[in-house]
């Protein structure tokens, strides 16, 4: 699977400004290597690598692990779950807005990493 | 030249649900995806889940199944239909049942970021199969998945493609979906675009302030169904019963072999009794004598060794013993000697397609050499006249089926003259019809008797007097110079008019 790399990114702060370093933990549940699973898994290695060590990030591929998905009821892919923090966060899609998965997963990371990226 | 195509033939698998593969000659076509459409509360989750629940008890099948649901979770749906005797569970812990869980849980929620597939979905429920080796897949409801995802058209597009897995895999599939209304659509949000092949349609209409359900097989591409609705019923232990009403072929065979009414007059009148195989209805105003005639009839059957089944729909258990005591007759006697077996039942206990397969259960298990049914009127009143003339045309092919002799009584709303509505329903399907008139000569209630038809076989056309007393029922002398009888209004006809009747037609015609 091949990974986008965006240049070099600010550092990542939270919302509110301040540093964080919060573990987070993601999974995202692909179907094999389709371009919805390459866009969903490039953002989230982009976001994993700006949130520098403090996010674990899973990738399943579903037709490999259906188990898994069946555990976790996945309907839909490609679906990301924020485990960590509390309270689990869902969303589904291939996740080609940074911005909107930043704000559904409630992620320490400003709006303007995400413009830095896509620009 | 390209070598000639060769095009297997559709294969039917039976689905097990009662009536279900009559109507649909054999059951649903193997390999593919029946889509089961309904209104809410139509019995598409039960039919669903029985599907795979006949697979799991047939035993000669003993087909796993795979149940994927999108509404309700898997425990309200095990709990639901633990009452009937199907126990989930079990079979889950052994490998007959698996659930793919689609249903929304709280907390699953998820927003939508950019395009997505079902393809989590189709690998779980493909895993669901291989790990079971099922070949029976439901899936229920398709509504639930387009209020869940918003985009009508992706869902659409990953249907198609779930539909043209679930065939690559092998396994036949039924696919439950809404109609917003008995009338419109097969179903909403357009699914019967990729599932065109194969549509059952279930009805839940109200019909005169009762409940009746249809199914109906709209449409099995390239294989043989039964077209139109049939009747079907939700037993507390058995699930959906499809009543396959006209599906039973009139194949009937014709005997002439003749068994008596119980009444030797009656037989002589009658050309030597009833066929054996044949259907009477006798007809005529309370307290004419028709249970007395079915008592009769009764007591002729068991005088002959024969068992009997008397259902009673107007009287009690205890009042029909009584009455039969007042005509010389032992019901309790001839119960114990197991020749007879008396039901009775409120017309109201049950809808009349119930009260259909009841009739047939007890026939089944007792096999009687005759049925009488006392009276058919009175199971009209709970019904609409479309499910009486199917009940009608039901119990009728399925007595002559087992070559059992039938006797119905049916009772006139006025106590002179007229007919009965069950008549207009029934005659034509009955073999037999003996009338029982009030005759009201000079001030006094005379009782009259005649056979309005008997089917192959000449007989007495006369109207004539009967009386009933601690014997039962004793056929007289027709009556003669008496003219209007069954039209209601008795009268005497003076000579001079019977001459000329007479004159009307000239002798040797």
């Amino acid at each position: 699977m091949t990974i986008a790399n965006g240049p070099e990114r600010p550092t990542p702060t939270h919302a509110d400004g301040a540093p964080s370093n919060g573990p987070y933990e993601l999974t995202l549940y692909v179907t094999g290597q389709t371009v919805r699973s390459a866009r969903a898994v490039a953002t989230l290695r982009w976001i994993s690598e700006q949130l520098r060590g403090a996010c674990e990030l899973t990738i399943v591929d579903v037709l490999e692990r259906p188990q898994l998905a069946e555990d976790e009821r996945i309907v839909a892919t490609p679906t990301v779950i924020r485990r960590r923090p509390a309270p689990p966060r869902r969303l589904i899609g291939d996740l080609s807005d940074i911005g909107k998965v930043i704000l559904g997963l409630d992620l320490p990371l400003g709006a303007a990493a995400a413009e830095g990226r896509s620009a | 030249m390209r070598p000639r195509r060769t095009i297997p033939s559709i294969e039917k698998l039976p689905t097990g649900i009662p009536g279900f593969d009559l109507i649909a000659r054999g059951g649903l076509s193997k390999g593919r995806t029946t889509l089961v459409a309904g209104t809410a509360g139509s019995g598409k989750t039960m039919f669903a889940t029985q599907f795979l629940v006949e697979g799991i008890r047939a035993q000669q099948r003993r087909e796993p199944g795979v149940f994927v649901t999108f509404e309700e979770p898997p425990d309200d749906i095990c709990q639901n239909v633990a009452s009937m005797g199907w126990d989930i569970p079990a079979w889950e812990a052994d490998g007959r049942w698996l659930f793919v869980d689609a249903s929304p849980h709280p907390g699953d929620e998820a927003d939508v970021v950019g395009s997505y597939d079902l393809g989590a979905l189709m690998a779980r429920i493909e895993h669901a199969v291989r790990q079971l080796g099922a070949s029976r897949v439901s899936l229920d409801s398709l509504g639930a998945v387009f209020t869940r995802f918003p985009d009508g058209g992706i869902i659409r597009r990953e249907l198609h493609r779930l539909v043209s897995g679930l065939k690559e895999l092998g396994v036949t599939t039924v696919l439950t979906a809404e109609r917003s209304d008995e009338a419109g659509e097969i179903a909403r949000y357009r699914v019967e675009e990729f599932v065109a092949d194969n549509v059952v349609i279930l009805r839940n209409t109200l019909e005169q302030e009762k409940r009746r359900r249809t199914i109906e097989i709209l449409k099995f591409r390239g294989t043989d169904h039964q077209k139109g609705e049939f009747p079907f019923t939700v037993l507390a232990d058995q699930g959906i019963v499809v009543i396959p009403l006209s599906a039973i072929e009139l194949k009937q065979k014709s005997s002439d072999v003749r068994i008596t009414s119980g009444n030797t007059q009656l037989d002589a009148i009658c050309g030597g009794g009833f066929f054996r195989d044949s259907v009477i209805l006798v007809s005529g105003a309370t307290g004419t004598g028709k249970t007395l005639l079915s008592t009769e009839f009764v007591d002729g059957g068991v005088g002959r060794g024969e068992r009997c089944l008397l259902l009673g729909f107007e009287e009690s258990r205890e009042q029909l013993f009584r009455n039969a005591i007042g005509w010389g007759r032992d019901f309790a006697h001839m119960e114990q000697a197991g020749l007879l077996r008396v039901v009775c039942e409120y017309p109201e206990s049950a809808g009349l397609e119930d009260h259909l397969l009841r009739i047939k259960a007890e026939i089944e298990t007792f096999r009687p050499g005759r049925v009488a049914i006392d009276s058919l009127s009175a199971l009209e009143r709970v019904s609409t006249p479309k499910s009486f003339r199917e009940f009608i045309i039901g119990l009728t092919s399925y007595i002559k089926e087992g070559e059992i002799a039938g006797l119905f009584t049916a009772t006139t709303p006025t106590l002179l003259g007229g007919a009965s509505v069950t008549e207009g329903h029934i005659s034509t399907i009955t073999d037999s019809i003996i009338l029982l008139r009030y005759v009201e000569l000079y001030g006094q209630m005379r009782r009259g008797l005649t056979v309005l038809k008997m089917r192959g076989s000449s007989h007495d056309k006369e109207i004539r007097e009967f009386t009933i007393d601690d014997r039962g029922l004793h056929i007289g002398k027709p009556f003669r110079n008496v003219t209007g009888i069954l039209a209601g209004n008795p009268r005497q006809a003076t000579p001079g008019e019977l001459e000329r009747i007479e004159k009307l037609f000239p002798e040797g015609l």
